[in-house]
């Protein structure tokens, strides 16, 4: 009898999509994964609507009230919720703009960035609305799971995958965890 | 008297001399017990908390705690790895600790310690403070983002250098650490890079400029084996890895 496959969303959210590229790093490891999961919103399906899933992976922070909506959605839609990647355990390389106002970010890149014509900082109602400070997912959302990494290689993230869906404690060696 | 003393720790006899600190003895022995702001060249300070061992069932700090015949001492337990966690959870959530954009990762003792005590998240809520850099110095910068208030660089630039550099400012959640001149930056200090006090850092925040990146990521002291393997990067020399210079 052939098991149904798992379903799993993935999204990123104030991230780089590195995280999202380690895990095209698995290769050929792909091909299992495939026959054990089935994708549903996440940036490598292109479906925009997120279904009931087994597993949602959420890259990145959240810097904006669009990154809040998804992964509210994400935790009302998903069993187990999992943080990938430094920016969605603390922010991140995202959150060192914490150190400034919003206001001044936004000056310096849209009034006074080098090169601009007609400067303006954009308000166009369907840009969705920064916060204040980038935040990680934990603070928003309860989190089931976090994998630390910048990005976590491919092999942490098989590792982590496996034991998970054979529902063994997870348990990565020390070449595994790691922040940067 | 030649008879030798011991206390047990986990389990094992470890041997000590009169006056010397359960951390002293077990590091005499080759017994790791996690720890940031102890360093052997220093006396102790018994500030950061993360050496906590269970002395005869009370939890002590191991760095300050005079190591006595008979005690029975446990380190590593799941109740201390937890609390030990928990410290380190805390100060990651502290200060600003962006471990990718940081030239000190990988051969970080705050990372190595973490990743010692199986830190996988920082847990709690950020606290995002706004602390400044300070590059006025033509050798060293200090990212005070970084800073645990460990005191090592205040105790090794008043000890060691005689130079009285570095010194800690205000009190419980405003203290924080500062160089000690009317302009506060370090470039109007006698600090060089060659004193004690650029050694100790166990963080990223005193760093040496232009050398950053010298030792690619990825083969840094910590990239491939455990702290409790390869020792603190203070005490190791700069050719093993480490900060101490050759």
């Amino acid at each position: 009898m052939i098991e149904p496959r798992l379903k799993v969303a993935t999204c990123s959210l104030a991230g780089c999509f590195g995280c999202h590229m380690s895990l095209l790093d698995l290769d050929e490891r792909l091909f299992d994964l495939a026959e054990r999961v089935e994708l549903d919103r996440s940036p490598l399906t292109d479906i925009k609507e997120l279904g009931e899933c087994d597993i949602g992976l959420i890259e990145g922070g959240v810097c904006n009230a669009e990154n809040v909506h998804v992964l509210m959605e994400f935790r009302a839609r998903c069993k187990v919720l999992i943080a990938i990647g430094a920016c969605a355990l603390n922010g991140g390389i995202p959150a060192m703009r914490n150190q400034f106002a919003l206001k001044d970010c936004l000056e310096e890149s849209y009034l006074r960035g080098v090169g601009l014509v007609n400067p303006q900082i954009p308000n166009d109602p369907e840009i969705p609305l920064l916060l204040a400070q980038v935040h990680p997912v934990h603070e928003v959302v309860k989190i089931d799971y976090f994998l630390p990494g910048c990005p976590p290689s491919a092999d942490t993230i098989w590792t982590f995958v496996s034991q998970l869906l054979s529902g063994q404690p997870v348990a990565l060696s020390y070449t595994q965890i790691h922040y940067d | 008297m030649s008879a030798e003393q011991c206390f047990t720790l986990d389990g094992r006899r470890v041997p000590f001399q009169d006056g010397q600190t359960l951390m002293a003895a077990a590091l005499d022995a080759g017994v790791y017990i996690p720890h940031l702001c102890f360093n052997p060249e220093f006396a102790p300070h018994g500030s950061c908390r993360v050496c906590l061992v269970q002395v005869n069932g009370r939890v002590q700090a191991a760095c300050t705690t005079p190591a006595a015949a008979g005690l029975t001492v446990q380190s590593e337990i799941e109740e201390l790895r937890e609390m030990r966690r928990g410290i380190l959870q805390m100060l990651f959530v502290e200060g600003n600790h962006v471990c990718p954009a940081c030239e000190k990762s990988g051969a970080c003792q705050l990372q190595a310690v973490a990743y010692y005590v199986g830190m996988q998240t920082p847990h709690y809520k950020h606290f995002y403070p706004r602390r400044p850099v300070d590059a006025s110095h033509p050798e060293a910068v200090i990212d005070f983002n970084r800073c645990i208030l460990c005191e090592l660089c205040v105790r090794a630039s008043r000890d060691v250098d005689g130079k009285n550099v570095f010194a800690v400012q205000g009190r419980g959640i405003q203290a924080r650490l500062v160089v000690n001149t009317p302009s506060g930056q370090l470039g109007a200090t006698p600090f060089s890079i060659h004193d004690k006090a650029a050694q100790v850092c166990p963080t990223g925040t005193i760093l040496t400029k232009h050398r950053g990146y010298e030792t690619p990521i990825g083969q840094r002291l910590y990239d491939r084996k455990p702290i409790s393997v390869v020792g603190d990067v203070a005490q190791l020399p700069e050719s093993r890895g480490g900060r101490r210079h050759d």
